[in-house]
């Protein structure tokens, strides 16, 4: 017997169920770690733990670091966007590869290596501190450097991309327009690729918050100087369980956030 | 150094991919020459090379007696110094920036104050018609209110050149038509040498006082609408700008010019006109033909010229045009200069557009 399907069937035909099965699975992996930290909030003593010495410390250190780093991050990253998409250089596409070299490389080994370069006996470090005493390992400096090393390959990637798929002719007609570089640079090409700009700028952002690797390794873990929220969390793991899941909250709240707000622009980047 | 007025280039562009533009042009103030030549035959970088957006490989770049790129002697204006007007191929306004944004923004790039740049932008804007349409964004304007917009970006810095690429193209047919006219009265106020590069030839008719044709990155004709139209040099020139075209009043079914009257197969289109006519579409006969044609005269053969499998003749008074024939035709119905022929063609033949 021949099976009936009615019109509205035809137009959206029920997808294959081994496929429904598999995906639901694959959410399961994101989903059940979350609903495993929201089973053990401890929501009454929240307000208490939420601005505990160690909480607003590490608060503190995220905010500067991750805000330092994305500033950082913009004043460098957009100029070495601008070269890699504009400028033809041999050995471009090895310098493209560095760029984006911290987004697979362990942080560890990211921390460790910026240790060798700018600790205390370090390549760049023993130098730099014998000019101007700066100390850049367990600092707080040290945290911004860490998170800047891991976060700016998202603003420059970025950015890289939206400079490329930019129509050239408008900076041209600008030019014929009688404005010079810098003048096009400020008011054509940065207005244009503001979109992706911004994308890029938090994604670095949400990056050097969530950065823990090359900071503990490179930065230490001092609270109130070094400790940022992430570092937080793995201490409080070992002595306070609560404190540890009311900062793990903070931080999903904060990223979840970022990335709805994003979510459109991020797609279809990437 | 010669201090004459209007632009001299010699521009000589080597591509990779073994194009080579060779392209010698010359333009007085106040001289309208169209740049016509087909996709791809070099028209844009053309464009590219006089803005300032691509430098010369060889040759020279002169306005107004200044060197503006000039290879050979090492010398290069940017494009933001040379002062050189471009209404770009789809215009390309500034999406971020509203319409009397776009149009200020040659001004603010020379340093004017702000509030004088907004001043003089919204009495351009006035100029062109377009005072509403000051603050709304170029994706919500339509093709003619584009163009108008970028015209008036271009002419509002008053630069000592106005190139214009292909700019009607992005119009659809009507406003194409309708628009062609106000470009044309547009370019005449515009004091200096101006530069109109187009693929279509009646665009160049209309707007040019000179044609330069170029093909393959070369110029293969240069000379007056007439001249390329009554004696296209190549078969490009021959088949896409040959086409007769015949300026008129029409009414009732028929196209007024001069003393001749022709008949249309259009019985609604009145006023001013363009009718088309192929010169293929032209039957020549040593005798007053009895066939249907409603459009038959006799006239002199004014003269002949051959281009392979192809003759055409050029006939006088009372409505020159070009006609074309075979070789076969030309020696069976023994035409020579001079010769007496019927011309007659079918109304349906003759394309009839609104000036």
């Amino acid at each position: 017997m021949k099976k009936q399907v009615t019109s509205s069937d035809r137009r959206k035909r029920r997808p294959p169920l081994v496929l429904l099965i598999l995906a639901a699975l694959g959410l399961a992996v994101f989903v059940i770690p979350l609903l495993g930290l929201l089973a053990r909030t401890p929501w009454r003593d929240l307000p208490t733990l939420l601005t505990g010495d160690v909480v607003l410390d590490a608060l503190r250190v995220s905010v500067i670091a991750s805000l330092g780093a994305t500033a950082i991050s913009a004043i460098l990253g957009v100029p070495l966007a601008w070269v890699l998409a504009r400028v033809e250089f041999p050995g471009r596409s090895i310098v493209r590869g560095l760029v984006v070299l911290p987004l697979v490389l362990p942080p560890v080994v990211g921390g460790a290596a910026l240790l060798f370069a700018l600790g205390r006996r370090g390549l760049i470090g023993e130098p730099l501190n014998k000019a101007t005493g700066l100390v850049l390992p367990f600092s707080t400096w040290g945290v911004v450097v860490a998170a800047t090393f891991v976060a700016m390959p998202f603003l420059v990637i970025t950015v890289e991309g939206a400079l490329r798929n930019l129509d050239a002719r408008f900076e041209g007609a600008a030019a014929t327009l009688g404005a010079g570089r810098w003048t096009v640079l400020r008011r054509v090409t940065l207005p244009m690729i503001g979109p992706s700009l911004a994308a890029g700028l938090a994604l670095t952002w949400a990056r050097a918050l969530g950065e823990f690797g090359a900071t503990i390794t490179f930065a230490g873990n001092l609270q109130g100087r070094t400790q940022t929220l992430p570092l937080a969390v793995f201490v409080a793991l070992e002595s306070d369980r609560g404190a540890a899941v009311a900062l793990s909250l903070v931080m999903v709240v904060i990223s979840l956030t970022v990335l709805v707000v994003l979510r459109e622009r991020w797609w279809r980047l990437i | 150094m010669t201090r004459s007025h209007g632009l001299d280039a010699h521009l000589l562009v080597s591509r990779r991919e073994g194009f080579t533009l060779d392209v010698s042009l010359s333009i007085p103030s106040g001289r309208t020459v169209a740049l016509l030549g087909p996709n791809g035959a070099g028209k844009s970088t053309v464009v590219a090379t006089l803005a300032g957006l691509l430098p010369l490989d060889g040759g020279r770049i002169t306005l107004d007696g200044r060197t503006l790129d000039d290879p050979g002697a090492g010398m290069l204006i940017p494009a933001e110094d040379r002062g050189i007007g471009v209404v770009f191929q789809d215009y390309v306004l500034f999406p971020h920036l509203t319409v009397v944004e776009n149009v200020e923004f040659g001004l603010r790039s020379r340093k004017t104050p702000r509030r004088s740049a907004r001043e003089q932008a919204i009495q351009w804007l006035g100029r062109f018609g377009l005072d509403d349409l000051a603050d709304r964004r170029p994706r919500d304007l339509s093709g003619g209110q584009a163009q108008r917009v970028a015209l008036t970006r271009a002419l509002i810095t008053e630069p000592s050149l106005l190139l214009l690429d292909e700019p009607l193209a992005a119009l659809d047919a009507t406003t194409r038509v309708a628009l062609r006219r106000t470009l044309a009265d547009h370019l005449k106020q515009f004091p200096g040498p101006r530069m109109v590069i187009t693929h279509d030839p009646t665009e160049a008719f209309l707007l040019a006082d000179q044609i330069h044709v170029i093909e393959d990155g070369i110029i293969t004709q240069v000379g007056t609408p007439d001249d390329i139209r009554l004696r296209p040099r190549t078969a490009y020139i021959a088949d896409l700008a040959g086409s007769n075209l015949v300026p008129g009043t029409a009414a009732r079914g028929t196209v007024r010019t001069g003393s001749h009257e022709l008949h249309i197969a259009d019985t609604h289109i009145t006023g001013p006109v363009l009718a088309a006519i192929h010169p293929r579409a032209i039957i020549i006969d040593r005798h007053q033909p009895d066939g249907s044609p409603r459009n038959t005269w006799e006239a002199t053969v004014t003269r002949i010229e051959h281009y392979g499998d192809r003759v055409r003749l050029q006939t006088g008074d009372p409505l020159p045009l070009t006609a074309e024939i075979t070789p076969d035709a030309l020696a069976d119905l023994q035409i020579r200069e001079g010769s007496i022929v019927w011309i007659s063609i079918k109304a349906t033949e003759i394309n009839v557009e609104a000036d």
